[in-house]
């Protein structure tokens, strides 16, 4: 089910407080994975926590709408062993 | 046969069910393009006059999104998630599914016909 309307997008105010401070776009560092990206963000580089590292994400304008979480994978799935075709090989998450 | 949008031929059945062959097109889409070209959806499509069919493929061009036009579109929006890399872009790529569903069982209308492997333990052995 998608958020009512009414309450907006959620937006971690202080990480939103970051963005407005940093002009020279650095790489901010951040766990809020949960925060929406609105058209503010838009240029920023962010440093999304993983649960372990933190994955670098430039955002763009098409990322409107979506969280920063989305762009951090949480897990890495390098294929089952002894697969030898390695169909899945998709490679982890790019 | 009346032909709409080109190579769409819906059959000899009453005009709001013929109507869906259109991709894109559905039972509430169907009656409501009825109601605004005014045709009555009871009626065969066989029997519909050059005039009601013109109309009718006026009003799909203007107002609704279908057929190739809207198959590109999903096509897009699917590009897109896959273009930022989002999760759900990246479960588009693996083809698994990408709202939230399991997939360590079922989800085989994603991953498709089962792949067996050999040497894996069934269900039955692990016991």
């Amino acid at each position: 089910m998608s958020r009512s309307l009414k309450k907006g997008p959620y937006v971690d105010l202080r990480l939103f407080a970051k963005v407005e401070k940093n002009t020279r776009r650095e790489p901010i560092k951040t766990w809020a994975r949960d925060c929406t990206i609105v058209p503010d963000f838009v240029g920023q580089t962010f440093l999304v926590h993983n649960g372990k590292q933190h994955t670098r994400v430039f955002v763009t304008e098409d990322m409107v709408g979506h969280k920063l979480g989305e762009f951090a994978p949480t897990r890495i799935f390098k294929g089952h062993s002894g697969g030898k075709s390695a169909k899945a090989a998709a490679g982890p998450g790019k | 046969m009346p032909r709409i949008l080109g190579v769409d031929l819906p059959s000899d059945k009453p005009t709001h069910i013929s109507l869906r062959y259109l991709y894109g097109i559905g039972p509430t889409l169907s009656l409501r393009i009825c109601e605004q070209a005014n045709v009555d959806p009871q009626r065969r499509a066989r029997e519909l006059t050059e005039d009601e069919i013109a109309r009718i493929a006026v009003l799909l061009d203007r107002e609704y999104t279908v057929e190739g036009q809207l198959r590109r579109q999903i096509q897009q929006n699917i590009q897109r998630l896959k273009d930022i890399n989002s999760y759900r872009g990246s479960r588009h790529r693996r083809s698994l599914p990408c709202r939230g569903q399991r997939s360590k069982t079922n989800a085989r209308t994603r991953k498709g016909p089962r792949k067996t492997v050999a040497g894996k333990k069934g269900v039955k052995e692990m016991r």
